[in-house]
C-alpha cells in the first residue's frame, strides 16, 4: 500500500527522513498548515512528502529540570496542555496566552512548535515564549543548535529554520517573581491580536523583560523599556514612579513599527502595546506586593 | 508504480466503517473528503479556515475542524461524523425540543461539540457551555437556546437518564 503521509515514531526516523527525502512539508496540529492550502495560498507538490508529527513522542514532552530551573516543552504540545500543570505555575504568562488562542478545536489541534514556525507577529505563544526568554532547539541532520525564540522568525511567514530542520522544543527559565500576558483583539474569543504583551518580572535578578505582539513584522522584545523598567522599578519595595511607568509606555511605543490592517490601524496598534504593557508593570507589583 | 509520496489513494475508517478515498488531491481536508468523494454531507463546510466550527468531527473521540485535518493523514484515525450519531442521542433531541435549531447550518457542528463537552465533562457550568462551544458559531439562534439545549441534557443525565 502507498504511503500518503509520513508519520515517523521517534526523532531519529524523522530526522532520517528529513535527510532522505529531498522535499518535505511538516504538519503538525495543521490550523496554520491546512488554512493555506484550503486557500490556494500554499500547496503541496507531486514530489513533495508531508511528514506528520504527531506521533513523534520526543515532541510532546513537558519536562521540569528543577537543578537548572528550566521548564523544557516539546514543539508538538498543544494549546490545550499549556493550560494545565505543570506550565500554569512554571511559566503562567504561556497558559495565559494559551488561554486567549482560538477555540476549543484549535487549542487541541495547534502546537506551540507551529505557532513558531508560523512566524506570525501575532503569535500569542511567541509572544510570551520571547518575554520569558525561552530559547529554541533546533534540530536537523546535521545535528541540533539554539537559537532565541525571538530570533527564530525573520519577517512575517520567514523563518532561520531550514528546510531539513525542525523545532524539536522550547526551553525556559523557571522565573521566580510575575508574569502576564494581555491581549487586545476585536472581541471576547477567536480572534487574532490587534496587540499583544507579555511582561515578566524576574525577583531572581530585579529585571523585566517587555515582549511585543502584532506591532511589527515580527514578535519582538522591547530591549530598552525592558532594561529601564528593570533599572527603576524599586524591587525591596516592589513599587515604581508614575514618571518611570508613564516613560516605559513611550519606550515601548517607540520600539513598535506597527501597520494599518483590516483588523487595526497603525496608531491603535502603539498606543495600545503602550497601556498595555504599563498596566501589565503595575500589577505585577501589585501582585508581588500582596505576596510579600 | 506506486508513489510514496501519492495523497490519492488512501482508507478513512469513518462511523466505523473503512472507506476508500481515490482521486484525493494532495492536501485534500478531510472535510472536503467526506463530503464529496464519501458523500457524508453532514459536517457543513462555510469558511474553510477554522472559524465556524461547522464542519466539526471527531477524530479519535477529540473533537476537531475537519476542514484543518489533512485527509490523508487521518488513515490510522478513527472519523465520527454526525452521521455516526444516527439521529435521536439526548443531545440531538434535547436540540430540537428546546427549539436549538433555526436554519439549521450550525447544528450538526454544534452537536458534535456538545456531545465531546459532556463526554469530557459531565456538569458543565454554563459559562463551561459557552467556551466550550465558542468555536461553533451560530448566525440564527442567539446561542440561547443552545446553551439550554445543552443544560436539559446535562440535568437530563443526572437524573440517570442518557
Ligand atoms: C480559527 C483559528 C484561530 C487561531 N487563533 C490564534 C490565536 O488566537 N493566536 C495565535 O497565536 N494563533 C492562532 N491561530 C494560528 C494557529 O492556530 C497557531 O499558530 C498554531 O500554534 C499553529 O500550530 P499548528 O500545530 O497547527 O501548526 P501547523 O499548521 O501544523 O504548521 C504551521 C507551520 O509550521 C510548520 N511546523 C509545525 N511544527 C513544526 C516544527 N516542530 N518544526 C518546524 N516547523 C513546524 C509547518 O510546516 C507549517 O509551515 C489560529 C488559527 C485558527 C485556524
Ligand atoms: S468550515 Fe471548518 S471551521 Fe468553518
Ligand atoms: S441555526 Fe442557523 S446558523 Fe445556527
Amino acid at each position: 500500500m502507498c504511503v500518503p503521509v509520513a508519520h515517523p515514531q521517534s526523532i531519529e526516523q524523522l530526522t532520517a527522513l528529513l535527510r532522505d527525502e529531498p522535499k518535505t512539508v511538516l504538519l503538525a496540529g495543521g490550523t496554520d498548515l491546512m488554512v493555506a492550502l484550503n486557500h490556494g495560498s500554499q500547496r503541496i507538490g507531486p514530489d513533495e512528502l508531508v511528514v506528520s508529527l504527531k506521533e513523534v513522542p520526543e515532541l510532546s514532552i513537558i519536562e521540569v529540570d528543577h537543578v537548572q530551573r528550566l521548564l523544557r516543552i516539546g514543539a508538538g504540545v498543544n494549546w490545550d496542555e499549556l493550560l494545565g500543570a505543570p506550565v500554569d505555575t512554571l511559566a503562567p504568562c504561556l497558559t495565559q496566552a494559551a488561554r486567549t488562542v482560538g477555540s476549543h478545536q484549535i487549542r487541541t489541534a495547534g502546537t506551540i512548535g507551529g505557532n513558531i514556525a508560523t512566524a506570525s507577529p501575532a503569535g500569542d505563544g511567541v509572544c510570551a515564549l520571547v518575554a520569558l526568554g525561552a530559547v529554541a532547539v533546533l534540530t536537523s541532520p546535521e545535528g541540533q543548535r539554539r537559537v532565541a525564540v525571538e530570533d527564530v522568525a525573520t519577517g512575517p511567514k520567514r523563518s532561520v529554520l531550514a528546510n531539513d530542520e525542525f523545532i524539536e522544543s522550547i526551553e525556559m527559565p523557571i522565573v521566580d517573581g510575575w508574569q502576564g500576558y494581555s491581549k487586545i483583539g476585536t472581541r471576547n474569543a477567536m480572534v487574532i491580536s490587534v496587540a499583544g504583551v507579555a511582561v515578566v518580572l524576574s525577583a531572581d535578578s530585579n529585571s523585566c523583560r517587555i515582549a511585543l505582539g502584532s506591532v511589527g513584522p515580527t514578535v519582538m522584545l522591547a530591549d530598552n523599556a525592558s532594561t529601564f523598567a528593570g533599572d527603576s522599578i524599586d524591587w525591596t519595595n516592589k513599587e515604581i514612579s508614575a514618571d518611570s511607568l508613564e516613560r516605559i509606555s513611550e519606550l515601548v511605543r517607540q520600539v513598535a513599527s506597527p501597520i494599518d490592517d483590516h483588523r487595526s490601524t497603525a496608531t491603535y496598534r502603539s498606543h495600545s502595546v503602550g497601556v498595555l504593557a504599563r498596566r501589565l508593570i503595575e500589577r505585577g507589583l501589585q501582585e508581588m506586593r500582596n505576596s510579600i | 508504480m506506486t508513489n510514496i509520496h501519492d495523497e490519492r489513494h488512501f482508507e478513512l475508517t469513518v462511523n466505523g466503517e473503512r472507506r476508500q478515498v481515490v482521486d484525493g488531491y494532495p492536501g485534500e481536508s478531510l472535510l472536503t473528503v467526506l463530503r464529496d468523494r464519501l458523500g457524508l454531507t453532514g459536517a457543513k463546510g462555510a469558511c474553510e479556515e477554522g472559524e465556524c466550527g461547522s464542519c466539526s468531527v471527531l477524530l479519535d473521540g477529540n473533537l476537531v475542524c475537519s476542514c484543518l485535518v489533512l485527509a490523508a493523514s487521518a488513515t490510522q484515525s478513527s472519523v465520527v461524523t454526525i452521521e455516526g450519531l444516527g439521529g435521536s442521542t439526548d443531545v440531538q433531541t434535547a436540540f430540537v425540543e428546546c427549539g436549538a435549531i433555526q436554519c439549521g447550518f450550525c447544528t450538526p457542528g454544534l452537536i458534535m461539540a456538545a456531545t465531546n463537552l459532556l463526554e469530557r465533562s459531565t456538569e458543565p457550568q454554563t459559562d463551561e457551555i459557552r467556551e466550550a462551544l465558542a468555536g461553533n458559531l451560530c448566525r440564527c439562534t442567539g446561542y440561547g437556546r443552545i446553551v439550554e439545549a445543552v443544560q436539559t441534557v446535562v440535568v437530563q443525565r443526572s437524573q440517570g437518564a442518557s
